[in-house]
């Protein structure tokens, strides 16, 4: 899966939770999830769920504590699928 | 300083009869059941196998809750709710506060019995495989009790109280009296009560074990709820949401609302399991200490009021009952006021019945009819000798009430008793 595919992946599962529509216009890997996509920091862990079931993935709790913009997402996730 | 007068101005109600106040009008004018057989129920071996199940479409609720409210919402009693509250907030003429300042003077007081037990099991199995790292931030939110008064006040943005009570079947009453105190006393200016009650088999499922529901009417669901009738067999369960928006007159006049009804008082106790109340039945010395004290509190005299919304739940307890109203209020026979019970058509909505027959109660008031109690043709026989035949009517009537008293009563020997005036 290159970045790109990942990127896109990703964007679709964080859309139900952005408050901040504008953020999303201007998604790129520096985007923080709460600072600017407005996303209640309650629903980070729904997030990470929805990341587990896309890629058939686990993520532990010290991976989830690092997701918290598009770019850290993106590396935990490259490494999960990477160690499947 | 006297008590400051409350009245009413919105309504919202999701009723197996009926999911808008226009729709469930016109249902309790025509005598229209919302019992339904329940194929889950028959599939699970329950005696009874039919419920009162409010019916709409799931795409009904993308007009009340978010996309992300919805994503893993699997509480029944918050949809109801939740769509009960926000149609009584919109009835009111009030919007939706968009603003970052909460308005100090609204509040939220919206009961239930449980709240979410669909998605408390979806979590129980998680929890028990191992796998509770998977359940959502959304598990707790759904099944805390004060879940639905959490979720009206964010919606709204209400910054006065937001609470949630409990007190068995009669939560929806007491919620209106709540409501009725703090803004009679200048604590609050505007306050949605109300209160709702989830639907399923594992909220019906006690109550089928302890035998009091009817289980001879499985093919013939309308039938099943026969308040006041001499085959009455048990109470059928119920499910749904009612909703009042309570204000001060002032504030109501101050915005130009329409008014369905003004709130004159009442009255909350308990028999204190004592005297031939339990757990599960009701002391009568309370039920009519109860009733005296909602009339004093009003102001008003027992001959004053026009008709009654009872409890009466279908079960051996109705005669009580009726024996209850005609010790307090000192009336009988052709002197006994016009009664009636919402639980023909409905069932028993548990928590929800309260401010589902309160609905029900403004609107007879604002609307002048009566509305007729089905399934009791063959009224039981210690009702008959204690009031008159055409006191209890079958169909509805053209008769302008102008005082209703309302009662409520609750396992744990709780009652409520509110009085409606029209305005």
């Amino acid at each position: 899966m290159t970045k790109e595919e990942l990127l896109s992946k990703l964007k679709i599962i964080i859309v139900p939770y952005v408050q901040n529509q504008e953020g999303l216009k201007n998604l790129t890997e520096d985007t923080d999830f709460i600072k600017d996509l407005e996303i209640n920091s309650a629903n980070l862990v729904d997030v990470v769920l929805d990341v587990e079931d896309e890629f058939d993935i686990e993520i532990d709790n010290d991976a989830m504590e690092k997701m918290l913009t598009v770019k850290a997402s993106i590396e935990v996730i490259e490494n999960k699928l990477a160690s499947k | 300083m006297g008590k400051r007068r409350v009245v009413i101005t919105g309504l919202g109600v999701v009723s197996p009869n009926g999911t808008s106040v226009s729709e469930f009008k016109s249902a309790i004018k025509n005598g229209t059941s919302g019992i339904c057989h329940i194929e889950e129920l028959k599939e699970l071996n329950f005696s009874c196998q039919i419920a009162g199940l409010p019916k709409y479409r799931k795409d009904y609720l993308n007009n009340y809750f978010t996309s992300v409210q919805l994503r893993g919402l699997n509480a029944s009693g918050m949809e109801y709710g939740v769509i009960a509250g926000m149609d009584a907030w919109k009835n009111a003429g009030l919007s939706i506060n968009d603003s970052e300042i909460p308005l100090w003077d609204a509040g939220i007081i919206f009961g239930t019995g449980i709240l979410g037990v669909d998605k408390f099991r979806e979590a129980i199995y998680k929890v028990d495989e191992g796998n509770v790292r998977r359940l959502g931030s959304t598990t707790v939110i759904q099944t805390m009790a004060s879940g639905i008064s959490a979720f009206l006040g964010g919606i709204l943005g209400c910054g006065n109280i937001v609470t949630t009570n409990s007190s068995a079947c009669s939560t929806g009453t007491e919620a209106i009296l709540m409501a009725y105190d703090r803004i009679a006393s200048g604590n609050a200016e505007i306050i949605l009560a109300g209160s709702t009650s989830d639907s399923g088999p594992y909220v019906w499922g006690g109550f089928d074990a302890m035998r009091i529901l009817p289980h001879k009417y499985n093919d013939n669901p309308t039938k099943a709820s026969r308040p006041m009738s001499a085959s009455a067999s048990g109470f059928v369960p119920g499910s749904g949401a009612g909703a009042l928006v309570i204000e001060s007159l002032e504030s109501a006049n101050n915005r130009g609302a329409t008014i369905y009804g003004e709130i004159l008082g009442g009255s909350i106790n308990s028999g204190g399991q004592r005297n031939g109340g339990s757990m599960t039945a009701p002391n009568s010395e309370a039920v009519q200490y109860c009733i005296k004290k909602a009339i004093e509190n009003a102001e008003i005299h027992a001959n004053d009021i026009d008709a009654i919304n009872g409890h009466l739940t279908a079960t051996i307890k109705d005669s009580a009952e009726i024996q209850n109203w005609c010790e307090a209020l000192g009336r009988k026979g052709i002197d006994f006021p016009y009664i009636n019970s919402l639980k023909s058509m409905v069932g028993h909505c548990l928590a929800a019945s309260g401010s589902i027959e309160s609905v029900a109660t403004v609107l007879q008031l604002k609307e002048n009819f009566v509305f007729g109690t089905i399934n009791c043709e063959d009224l039981h026989p210690g009702i008959a000798t204690l009031v008159s035949r055409d006191r209890i009517p079958n169909k509805t009537i053209n008769f302008s009430p102008n005082i209703i008293a309302k009662a409520s009563f609750g396992f744990g020997d709780v009652n409520a008793c509110v009085i409606f005036k029209k305005y």
